[in-house]
């Protein structure tokens, strides 16, 4: 039995519409705006120019170029925009998402395919989108026997956490979520929560290979854990701080991987470990116990596990990036804004624009470091991913016995031969006071 | 009252043991094909193993004793259809000696071209799912690719991509295309190319090695006592091989050398399938410097042939190992009894064996390694 979908009439559009008006108009101004209202007097207005800057009076600067510029300026300062757009999870979701485009094109490259080709004009460019939506209209399962509140957090949860991850990540002098002093230190601890999560939704489940999977995942994880957190204290112990963005800092002239080869190694691998990718893809193998602890996961439960592991990939990814490889630091690639812009506008033939308010912008937000260091940082974070990527076409998944001996005997030793190197560059005096830096 | 149920009937039998915990490799298993391991596993260890084949059984025996000779061509080959021309060539082998036949020269070698040809589209396929079941995803898109190839030859010579219906009693259906010796020589030179890329991708990969190296070990008593065939045999130090040992057709002209390898692990497993297809490479391109340039290739057959009082078995050596048919005539023109003596049912055999205390991570690669086909086995 099929059942056809009514065709769609712009009429009984029309009229569903002109049927629900009047509740929708009764609901918006019984509920919508007293919200509206509650929620305004509890938000600090930002100050512009000795004026305040209410809900109403930044409507009329948008339509006003000279205060639209300081007005995108401000907003840029908020504390929302950090969390939701830049440094924070919209621009991680977006560096997840051409990830998965990029993985699934470059695996296809490898293996004599073609990927994806259809969805989009372009190379298939938007695949990911129909995914997203194919997922997001399925039907989530629930299994009888799941418990259920847990096994409804876990995805989110998971998110959650790859989220906070993802603030503690500095991504250009200033930009960063939250520049805590301990910044490592909550780094591991954000790491421990991702093998928490992924035993709850698993046992949670109520299913035999999510089980199975979710306990080689605590397996995994927590074997990795060790050699990932042992390998950064090289770096602590030459930089002398835990906070990330000093870390940075301490890395203008020379990265931290020509001084520790070794500890940028283990925690690569470590890392591969941690995100499950393979040869590490033990708690999602496919042939043994069907997804592993994915597997009771439908519709958009399962994009929301997915979206979390690859923000999760590229928090690791930036980990790497600031830890090892300089973060933000790089010779200029982006010349300063010119001055005559400044002052005249830009003017192309006949045509002038003036832009009133571009020095404050340029200054204070949208300035050199600002740019410079967001095309290093992202350029850096890129070729680490690739990387990461790679594997995936080259190597078959190891084994749970040999992963573990790997963790435990070989990773454990690296990580301390790549401490006592970094103890005997800091007591040869090569670096530290008098030296290289 | 109290008749215990058979293996396959045993859905889920809570264990005394609360270690014990009972995993249904079953058909829909993405990890197994159209069959059933009913798997017992003590955290990750295998306790025991119990295969269950019978899903895709099919009574291509029985439907052989209704039909007549030539009518039991079409539907012999359905259980490898990848393989088909191999799984054919037993019996019409058998049938030619019943009916007193004999086959033209150039037939003879087409035949083993043909045969060859199929072992290397099955192989590459069984490769595929042996690389994807192990996790390597690009082992699974490079044989497929690599396989139109072989598919493609056997297409222009055939006119089927799979089920070829190639080889009938007296000869086969019909000589080469025009420029087939050509196009043949340059895809298997190119074929064989790529096949010595599996080798820095896949088996010398350390990951692979280490995971397959030292698991499911097969000893050469235990692989002659079991009764195994084919790579899994010769993987084990057996030299065994039905295309050397009892040459048929033209294979007696050729030059073939047999792949043994001494340690019966599923790495030895894995890799003699692939040394057999770089060795079938060579005896296509034997075969076709050898055969006769010219002559017919089927001799003339009476319609609705019958039989004498007589009975044959003819076994030829296909992709999973030696494959016999054993032929019962009773003066009519259908069979009396069919009997299919197939490597994969015979091979599936030692999987308890290998199984048994090994880890559940070691489980695919023991599995597939065997090559084993379901729909064959089942028959």
């Amino acid at each position: 039995m099929s059942v056809i979908a009514p065709k769609f009439r712009l009429g009984h559009f029309i009229k569903s519409i002109t049927n629900d008006i009047f509740w929708i108009v009764v609901l918006i101004t019984l509920i919508g705006i007293p919200v509206i209202f509650i929620v305004l007097f509890y938000i600090d207005l930002p100050v512009l120019d000795g004026e305040l800057v209410t809900p109403f009076l930044a409507f009329t600067m948008l339509a006003h170029p000279e205060l639209s510029i300081p007005l995108i300026d401000s907003f840029m300062n908020t504390d929302f925009f950090r969390i939701a757009i830049f440094p924070g999870f919209g621009f991680a979701a977006l560096i997840a998402g051409s990830t998965i485009f990029v993985e699934r094109k470059l695996l296809a490259k490898l293996q004599l395919r073609v990927g994806p080709f259809y969805c989009g004009k372009i190379e298939g460019i938007l695949q990911l989108v129909g995914d997203g939506l194919k997922l997001l209209s399925k039907e989530i399962i629930i299994p009888a026997k799941a418990d259920k509140p847990i096994f409804w957090a876990a995805p989110v949860l998971f998110v959650a956490t790859a989220a906070a991850f993802v603030a503690l990540i500095p991504v250009a002098p200033g930009w960063v979520v939250a520049d805590v002093d301990v910044g490592l230190l909550a780094v591991f601890a954000v790491i421990g929560f991702f093998p928490i999560i992924t035993v709850l939704s698993s046992w949670s489940a109520n299913s035999k290979y999510p089980f199975i999977g979710g306990i080689r995942a605590l397996h995994q994880m927590i074997s990795f854990e060790i050699p990932l957190i042992l390998s950064l204290l090289g770096v602590v112990i030459l930089t002398g701080t835990l906070n990330l963005t000093e870390i940075v800092q301490s890395q203008t002239s020379y990265w931290w991987i020509i001084f520790l080869p070794i500890g940028a190694i283990v925690f690569f691998i470590t890392m591969l470990a941690e995100l499950e990718r393979i040869p590490f893809d033990l708690p999602e193998a496919e042939s043994e116990i069907v997804a592993g602890w994915l597997t009771e996961f439908s519709g958009m439960m399962y994009g929301l596990v997915q979206l979390g592991s690859y923000i999760k990939l590229y928090a690791f990814a930036a980990l790497f990036v600031v830890l090892f490889l300089g973060g933000w630091n790089g010779f200029g690639v982006i010349p300063p804004t010119p001055p005559e812009i400044v002052d005249f506008g830009i003017q192309a033939g006949p045509i002038s624009v003036d832009l009133p308010g571009i020095e404050k912008l340029t200054e204070r937000t949208l300035n050199f470091s600002l740019i410079n260091g967001v095309v290093w940082f992202v350029f850096k974070t890129v070729i680490v991913i690739f990387f990461i990527l790679i594997p995936r076409g080259v190597f078959p998944r190891v084994r749970i016995d040999l992963l573990l001996h790997i963790g435990w005997y070989k990773l454990i030793t690296l990580s301390f031969v790549n401490i006592f190197i970094a103890l005997g560059l800091l007591y040869a005096g090569v670096l530290g006071p008098g030296g290289l830096l | 009252m109290s008749v215990p149920l058979p293996p396959g009937l045993q859905l889920e039998k809570f264990e005394e043991d609360d270690k014990i915990m009972t995993l249904n490799v079953g058909p829909q298993h993405p990890g197994s094909g159209h069959m059933r391991l009913i798997i017992r596993v003590d955290g990750d260890y295998i306790v025991s193993c119990d295969p269950d084949p019978g899903y895709v059984h099919r009574g291509e025996e029985k439907m052989a004793e209704y039909r007549n000779y030539i009518l039991n061509i079409p539907h012999l080959e359905r259980p490898v259809i990848h393989d088909s021309c191999n799984i054919l060539y037993p019996y019409v082998l058998g049938v030619e000696e019943l009916l007193g036949l004999e086959v033209p020269e150039r037939a003879k070698y087409v035949r083993v071209i043909a045969a060859e040809l199929n072992r290397l589209s099955y192989t590459l396929y069984w490769l595929a799912i042996y690389g994807i079941f192990l996790g390597h995803s690009t082992m699974f898109m490079w044989p497929v690719g690599d396989r139109e190839l072989a598919i493609d030859l056997l297409d222009k010579l055939t006119g089927a991509r799979v089920t070829h219906s190639y080889f009938v009693p007296g000869g086969i259906r019909n000589d080469f295309p025009a420029n087939f010796e050509d196009v043949c020589i340059r895809q298997v030179n190119y074929l064989k190319k790529r096949l010595k890329t599996y080798g820095d991708i896949f088996y010398d990969n350390p990951i692979l090695i280490s995971r397959t190296e030292d698991t499911g070990i097969l000893s050469r008593e235990d692989a002659i006592r079991l009764g195994t065939t084919g790579s899994v045999l010769r993987a084990s130090g057996v030299d065994f091989d039905v295309r050397t040992k009892e040459p048929y057709d033209a294979y007696e002209e050729l030059d073939i050398h047999t792949n043994v390898l001494k340690k019966g692990d599923s790495y030895d497993r894995s890799k003699v399938p692939w040394l057999d297809m770089l060795e079938s490479c060579n005896i296509i391109k034997q075969a076709l410097e050898k055969m006769p340039k010219s002559g017919s290739v089927r001799v003339k057959l009476k319609p609705n042939p019958k039989g004498g009082d007589d009975e044959v078995y003819k076994r030829v050596e296909s992709g999973r190992g030696s494959l016999g048919v054993y032929i019962v005539s009773r003066s009519k023109p259908e069979p009396y009894r069919l009997k299919l003596s197939v490597g994969s049912f015979r091979n599936l055999i030692c999987l308890p064996y290998l199984l048994k205390g090994e880890k559940l991570g070691n489980m695919p690669a023991v599995y597939w390694g065997l090559n084993y086909w379901p729909v064959e086995a089942d028959r």
